[in-house]
């Protein structure tokens, strides 16, 4: 029975809640998600009520937006009139989930210097994309990854290669995000879990459906403001108290945790160095390489305006990483030893996760606590319309009008079929929300930037820059790396020995992506030289136009309206 | 327009731009994975060297420091290329692609 349990468990399904007492517990989150909770003095009305101005405002927008959204292009990329600064802005709404706020101020709350390494290594992936990838990628691109790929690649193997990897990356990031915000709806909020799969997938698909890349562009620039000013204003109490002194913050901080002076030195979060190298290179390459983020791209008119996208964008985040240092330490010298956060035994009500929302209640009141309750949220539906956008394009636009119409689908078709695609991740959203309620969802975490890492870094990189690489050798390449991450994940600690209780796991590291990448790598390389086909030899021979048109911009999409 | 990719292909001009291009590419990306390789590594085997306080007056460590240091480096070097990208690269860009168009049809 235990088996049987397991196994839809490793397809990544999870659905053994509905095999079970499927009628009853259907009933129950039905009930749920339309209900309020028994004990209704638990909502809190202020973040509600701001939330639900969020959502006025943003249904707004998309209403305008609507009208605005009349072809493919405006649907995909907003007509790539999105300017450097705007979409700037929108990267960062992209980039920084709520984890980035609540997960790297519960581990410096926790571990101290060591929860540093989180907010220090991912910033690594925006020099990198910008460096090597931003303005090729622009200059390359219509709307997706895969058109990048195709440039000089095999339609329709490039194609299924890349939009499949993205609709696992996003339905892998989407349950992420959904079960986050179940678990973030009943601790701020005081709702129930299903409400907030509820709310989130319906308020996905209208902005999506109906406003296209223009609403979602415009969603992802006020959750950022929201998001980069609460944070803004947290630290600003914070240092107020201490006059401004950094000093005066860290003695504090020193003093209340129980790590003392340690709280400011390297502990033993990385006890194995190849962990902790294969866990930096999964946030670097990967976090270089998401389809959501990199979708913004063609946004913009041109790669100058791509620069400075990516140049707001990392100073944005950048500053929002450098907030996170301040917010963590901040919950340490004001949450850790206040009584009003702690439960009788002196532990930190809602978990460590809430560190950095019991600051905000600490420094400003009920009405800072509801105004961050409110951004959290906001911060959710955001990060997934972006995921749904990047889910629908890969669905319309790669595998239905490039792979199944083979490009003669008209503007309306693949419009109906995007607005089916966005219909249908809500949905999907809804359900897996639902379906993993309550379950261990670390290995679904690590999902979606071992992909990015193992197939869009290689697959983009080679693409741009080895004029060797075929089409054979990239699709084997692709699939034997993504195969591999997905087994070593599959037997690895995570999965194998915490969720599956074996004793042992049978692969010893918890982040696979420095092997995956590996397998991936080589492969592309090895199959692509022994590659003699007809093909590869035309594939070779394009490179030299790619390359040129990578370089100058020239035939770039949007480039050349005259 | 292959005619035109062929055209800027054949101009020492455009190889010359690309390899310089290139060249700041990925001495920035050298510079940038080594100081977050350096920061990872030390942390990794020598976190002693993390743990020292600044200074005497102050209570910061060497490892928060260098951290934020990790990060402004970063952007410092990404507003670099993207000034470099802007002030000469483009401009360079523009006059290669019009000698182009502008070549007499062979």
């Amino acid at each position: 029975m235990k088996k049987l349990k397991q196994l839809p468990l490793l397809f990544g399904l999870g659905l053994q809640t509905w095999a079970g007492s499927a009628a009853a517990d259907v009933a129950t989150a039905l009930h749920n998600m339309f209900t309020l909770p028994a004990d209704t003095s638990a909502i809190n009305t202020k973040a509600v009520a701001m939330f639900f101005g969020f959502v006025m405002v943003s249904l707004g927008i998309t209403f305008w937006a609507a009208k605005r959204t009349k072809s493919t292009s405006d649907f995909y990329t907003a007509g790539g009139k999105i300017g450097g600064f705007q979409n700037g802005l929108a990267i960062c709404g992209d980039w920084c989930s709520s984890a980035a706020l609540m997960g790297v101020a519960a581990l410096i709350y926790s571990t101290g210097f060591d929860g540093l390494i989180y907010s220090v290594v991912p910033f690594g992936a925006w020099p990198l994309m910008m460096f090597l990838l931003a303005d090729r990628l622009r200059n390359l691109g219509k709307y997706t990854l895969a058109d990048i790929v195709s440039v000089r690649m095999a339609r329709v193997p490039s194609r299924t290669l890349v939009s499949g990897a993205s609709l696992a990356f996003v339905i892998g990031y989407l349950i992420v995000q959904m079960v986050g915000a179940g678990t973030l709806i009943s601790n701020l909020f005081g709702l129930n879990y299903e409400m907030a799969q509820v709310i989130i997938g319906v308020l996905i698909v209208v902005y999506v459906a109906f406003g296209g890349m223009i609403a979602t562009t415009y969603v992802q620039l006020i959750k950022a403001v929201l998001l980069l000013s609460g944070a803004t204003f947290i630290v600003f109490l914070v240092l107020q108290k201490f006059g401004f002194s950094l000093n005066g913050l860290y003695q504090a901080a020193i003093d209340n945790s129980p790590l003392k002076v340690g709280v400011m030195q390297p502990g033993v979060l990385l006890p194995d160095p190849v962990n902790a190298i294969s866990c930096g290179v999964m946030l670097i390459l990967g976090g270089a390489a998401m389809p959501h983020v990199l979708m913004r791209f063609f946004t913009v008119p041109d790669a100058k305006e791509a620069r400075r996208s990516v140049a707001w964008a990392a100073s944005l985040i950048g500053y929002f990483y450098l907030l996170t240092f301040f917010i963590g330490y901040g919950a340490i010298a004001f949450v850790m030893k206040n009584p009003e956060f702690l439960d009788a035994k002196g532990v930190i009500i809602g978990g460590a996760n809430m560190a950095a929302i019991h600051l905000a209640k600490a420094m400003g009141g009920d009405l800072l606590l509801g105004f961050i309750s409110a951004v959290a949220f906001a911060t959710i539906v955001a990060v997934v319309a972006g995921l749904t956008i990047a889910g629908a394009s890969a669905i319309s636009h790669d595998i239905y009008a490039n792979m199944f119409r083979h490009g003669q689908a008209t503007d309306a078709e693949v419009m109906k079929v995007s607005r089916i695609a966005a219909l249908s991740l809500g949905v999907l959203g809804i359900v897996l929300g639902i379906a993993f309620k309550g379950q261990n969802i670390a290995y679904l975490i690590v999902l979606p930037f071992t992909i990015s890492s193992t197939v869009f870094f290689p697959v983009l990189f080679l693409s741009m820059y080895w004029r060797r690489l075929t089409t054979t050798g990239m699709v084997t390449g692709g699939w034997l790396g993504l195969a591999s991450a997905i087994v070593m994940l599959v037997v690895g600690p995570t999965i194998w020995k915490d969720i599956m209780g074996h004793p042992e796991a049978l692969f010893p590291y918890k982040y696979p992506a420095l092997f995956s990448i590996s397998i991936s790598f080589v492969t592309m390389i090895v199959v692509s030289l022994l590659d003699k086909s007809e093909r590869a030899k035309a594939e070779l021979a394009s490179f030299d136009d790619q390359f040129v048109r990578s370089q100058t911009g020239l035939g770039a999409e949007g480039a050349v309206q005259h | 327009m292959e005619e035109l990719y062929r055209r800027i292909d054949a101009d020492p001009e455009f190889h010359a731009l690309s390899r310089r291009r290139s060249r700041l590419s990925w001495a920035l990306t050298a510079v940038v994975a080594f100081s977050f390789y350096s920061w990872i590594f030390v942390i990794a085997f020598k976190p002693a060297w993390f743990a020292q306080a600044l200074g005497p007056e102050t209570v910061l460590t060497v490892g928060v420091a260098a951290g934020i240091g990790v990060i402004v480096l970063a952007v410092t070097l990404t507003g670099v290329y993207i000034w470099q990208a802007n002030q000469y690269f483009d401009a360079q860009n523009r006059k290669i692609v019009a000698h182009a168009q502008n070549e007499p049809q062979t």
